[in-house]
């Protein structure tokens, strides 16, 4: 076992024994920690803010009701958003049965969509014009394209970025979460941000 | 070994990355990126992308949820004694 792990054992062995003992200054780190990250993946699939609020609420009573049988061999963490992810994948379903079915977004693994437009590259392959570099760009400004554009994103592939890119989690975790193959969580990751990177690209061009 | 082209590399960016690529592939990634400057301006744009994605990480939670949730625990924590 690493020492990170052993540490990160040690560390949330305590903070159990806290949960469990009714401490309430505990609890209330853990839900102003997590609930931000937690809130963002339950609105990749149930796409109301409304209805985010719910799934987090009920995944803390999740978290609750099993915090007497968690054993540690996931982390808190990865625990807690495997909650959310469960919790809001059975919601999205029951939300889909009411909205028509050409609105629910594809299967996003299986398509084939190039990172960039085609029609930049001339027929050997190289860049049909040079790559404009960005303007400065504040990240306020910068934040708000960005999350336009994970708006749009196929829910599985704005999971992934939310999970790696957002809060920065490793593949290994973000493919336990969200039950994905390793190579299938990359080809998510690379669609979404190339889809980000082009939204950014279009916006501090025309901006400029 | 072929040379990979443009094209080709902008969909390999996230295996790069993620040191996924064969070294035979990583060398052929770094060997274009060395003579081609639209792809070396792509590749930061994709890095300087990563950054600031990871700058909508929030930290905040409105008092009231979670004076919510804490309610929530204690009413739990109550009821499971």
């Amino acid at each position: 076992m690493r020492i990170a792990q052993r540490s990160r054992h040690r560390d949330e062995s305590a903070l159990i024994a806290s949960l469990r003992a009714g401490d309430e200054r505990a609890f209330r780190q853990l839900v102003e920690e997590y609930t931000p990250g937690m809130r963002r993946l339950a609105l990749t699939f149930v796409r109301t803010p409304a209805l985010a609020d719910e799934v987090v609420q009920e995944a803390w009573l999740g978290l609750l009701k099993g915090l007497d049988r968690f054993e540690g061999r996931s982390s808190l963490k990865t625990w807690i958003y495997t909650i959310v992810a469960n919790i809001a994948r059975t919601r999205a379903v029951r939300e889909a049965r009411s909205v028509p079915l050409s609105s629910l977004a594809p299967q996003d693994a299986d398509d084939d969509e190039p990172a960039v437009d085609p029609d930049r590259f001339v027929g050997d392959g190289h860049w049909a014009r040079p790559i404009e570099p960005w303007r400065q760009v504040l990240d306020a400004e910068a934040r708000s394209v960005i999350d336009a554009a994970i708006a749009k994103l196929p829910p599985h592939q704005a999971q992934v970025i939310e999970l790696r890119d957002i809060e920065g989690w490793s593949s290994e975790e973000v493919r336990n979460v969200l039950d994905l193959s390793e190579t299938n969580q990359r080809v998510l990751l690379h669609r979404a941000r190339s889809k980000v990177r082009a939204a950014l690209e279009e916006y501090l061009r025309d901006d400029g | 070994m072929a040379d990979l082209t443009c094209k080709e590399l902008v969909e390999l960016v996230t295996d790069y990355l993620e040191s996924a690529l064969s070294r035979r592939d990583r060398k052929r990634f770094e060997q274009h990126i060395d003579g081609c400057t639209n792809c070396t301006e792509y590749v930061a744009q994709f890095r300087e992308t990563i950054r600031l994605t990871g700058t909508l990480r929030e930290q905040d939670v409105p008092k009231e949820a979670a004076d919510e949730l804490v309610a929530l625990f204690a009413t739990w924590k109550r009821d499971s004694l």
